[in-house]
C-alpha cells in the first residue's frame, strides 16, 4: 500500500499530465463527431460576450462593404418582387407564396474562422431568439452552414468550410444531385462529389441546394463550377465549386427555420421503425 | 513576493488570451497562417514554481483558447504536453544551471533562448495541428502548418520576451 502511495507521489506530475491530456483528447474526439452535446463551444456567456464586444468595434471597418452587399441583395429581391407581382396578377392566386414553409431570422456573425480544417462561426442569436440546432444559415449571396450548438444568447454554426460538413446540392440546370464537401485547401472553393457521369457538366454552371434535407429550402445559391475531374473507371464526377460567398468576409446572415421539419422527421422515423 | 507572482501571472494569463483571440487569430497571413503566441505564458512561467501547478494552468489556458476557437480540446492537449516536458527542454537548452535558480529567461544568451523557445513552440504546434487535422493522410499539411505557424510564433514570442523582460 505504501509503495503504491509512493508511486503516486513520485509520478504525480506525469499522472496529472496523463489525466489532463486524456480529458483534452476526449473533448477533441467529441468535437469531431457532429453535434453531440458539446461542453467546449464559443456559444457561452463569456466567449460570446467578448466576441460581441470585438464585433461591435470591428463592424465599423466593414460597414461600406456590408452596405454594398445589402444594397445588391435589395436590388435582386426587388427585381424578383416585381416579376412576382406580375405573375400573381396574371395567374390570379398562388397560395405557395403566402404560407411559406420557411421562416427567416436575421443574425450577425460575431466570430468567423476559415483558416483551419474544421471551421465554425458564432452568431449573436441563441435559444432565446428561437434558434435551435439543425437550422440552416445563409447570407445574401448563398449558403454558409448549419447551426450545431446554441446557448441562451449565442449559437455556433458548422461552416461549409468544415471537413465534417456534407450538404445536399444539385446542378441548377439538370437536377443531378451530389454532396457538397470541403478539402481544406481554399476557403473560396468547395467540392461537389458523387455527381453521376451522365450529368451534363459545364464550367460556369450554377450549383444550388437540393432541397432533399429539411434544413435548406430548395434552390439556395452555392456557387459555380470551376473545374471538374472524372477519374478513369469512376462513375462520378468530382467538381470544384467556386463559392458565391466570400467566406472570409461575413456579417449579416439569415437563419432558416423549416416549420415542417419536425413533422417530416417524425414521419420518416415512423417509417424507419416499421421497417425494422 | 508570492502575491506579486500570483498577480503578475493572472494578468499575463488574461492579457495573452485576449491578445490571441482578438488580434492574433485574425491575422490569417497568406490565408491560413496564424501565430499562437499565448503559449508565452507557459514559457516564462517562473522556472522554480510548482510543476503540477504549471501543468494544470497550461491545461486551463489551452481550454480557454479552445472555447473561443471551437476547436474541442486540441489547444488544451498541446499546452499540457509542453508544460509537462518543460523541465527537460529547460535542461536541454540551458544546461543544469537552471536547476539552481540562477537564470532568468530575459537574461540568457540569444542562442540558448532561441533553442528553448523554438523546441517548445514546434512541439506545441506539431501536437496542435496533428490533433486538429487528425488524419495521417494530411501529414504534409500538418508539417507545413507547424513550420509556417511555428516560425511566426517564435518571432512573436521572442519579441514579447524582449519587450517585457525586466531590466535590472
Amino acid at each position: 500500500m505504501q509503495q503504491i502511495i509512493y508511486f503516486f507521489i513520485r509520478n504525480k506530475n506525469f499522472l496529472l499530465f496523463l489525466f489532463l491530456f486524456a480529458i483534452s483528447l476526449f473533448f477533441t474526439i467529441q468535437s469531431h463527431t457532429y453535434h453531440s452535446g458539446k461542453f467546449v463551444t464559443s456559444a457561452n456567456f463569456l466567449t460570446g460576450g467578448i466576441y460581441s464586444f470585438e464585433s461591435s468595434i470591428s463592424d465599423y471597418f466593414g460597414l461600406e462593404k456590408q452596405n454594398l452587399k445589402l444594397v445588391e441583395e435589395n436590388k435582386r429581391l426587388r427585381t424578383q418582387l416585381s416579376q412576382l407581382t406580375e405573375n400573381v396578377t396574371a395567374k390570379v392566386e398562388d397560395s405557395i407564396f403566402l404560407n411559406s414553409r420557411f421562416r427567416f431570422r436575421t443574425a450577425k456573425v460575431i466570430n468567423n474562422t476559415y483558416s483551419k480544417s474544421k471551421n465554425y462561426l458564432t452568431l449573436n442569436r441563441g435559444a432565446i431568439d428561437s434558434i435551435s440546432i439543425d437550422m440552416g444559415v445563409i447570407s445574401p449571396k448563398g449558403i454558409i452552414g448549419i447551426v450545431n450548438a446554441t446557448s441562451e444568447n449565442y449559437a455556433t454554426v458548422l461552416s461549409i468550410l468544415n471537413t465534417e460538413s456534407q450538404i445536399n446540392a444539385r446542378l441548377k440546370k439538370s437536377n443531378h444531385f451530389g454532396s457538397l464537401v470541403w478539402n481544406t485547401k481554399d476557403p473560396n472553393v468547395a467540392q461537389l462529389i458523387d455527381i453521376p457521369r451522365l450529368a451534363p457538366v459545364v464550367i460556369g454552371d450554377t450549383v444550388v441546394t437540393g432541397g432533399r434535407s429539411t434544413i435548406f429550402p430548395e434552390g439556395v445559391l452555392i456557387g459555380t463550377i470551376k473545374d471538374y475531374n472524372l477519374e478513369e473507371g469512376s462513375n462520378y464526377y468530382d467538381l470544384d465549386i467556386e463559392l458565391f460567398n466570400d467566406m472570409t468576409n461575413l456579417r449579416h446572415v439569415y437563419v432558416i427555420e423549416n416549420l415542417d421539419a419536425e413533422e417530416i422527421l417524425e414521419l420518416e422515423n415512423a417509417v424507419d421503425d416499421v421497417e425494422q | 513576493m508570492l502575491n506579486n507572482d500570483f498577480f503578475i501571472n493572472t494578468v499575463r494569463f488574461i492579457a495573452l488570451v485576449l491578445l490571441q483571440i482578438l488580434l492574433l487569430n485574425n491575422i490569417n497571413f497568406m490565408g491560413y497562417i496564424n501565430p499562437y503566441a499565448y503559449i508565452t505564458f507557459i514559457l516564462v512561467f517562473p522556472l522554480n514554481a510548482n510543476k503540477s501547478l504549471l501543468i494544470f494552468l497550461a491545461f486551463l489556458l489551452g481550454l480557454t483558447i479552445d472555447m473561443f476557437m471551437d476547436s474541442g480540446g486540441v489547444h488544451a492537449a498541446a499546452c499540457s504536453f509542453i508544460a509537462y516536458i518543460r523541465p527537460w527542454i529547460l535542461k536541454f537548452s540551458f544546461g543544469v544551471s537552471y536547476e539552481h535558480n540562477t537564470i532568468r529567461i530575459g537574461k540568457t544568451s540569444m542562442a540558448q533562448r532561441f533553442s528553448y523557445v523554438g523546441v517548445m513552440v514546434l512541439l506545441h504546434h506539431f501536437i496542435l495541428f496533428s490533433l486538429e487535422i487528425f488524419s495521417l493522410e494530411h501529414i504534409l499539411l500538418i508539417v507545413k502548418s507547424t513550420l509556417f505557424s511555428g516560425i511566426f510564433t517564435i518571432l512573436i514570442v521572442l519579441g514579447l520576451i524582449i519587450l517585457f523582460s525586466r531590466k535590472n
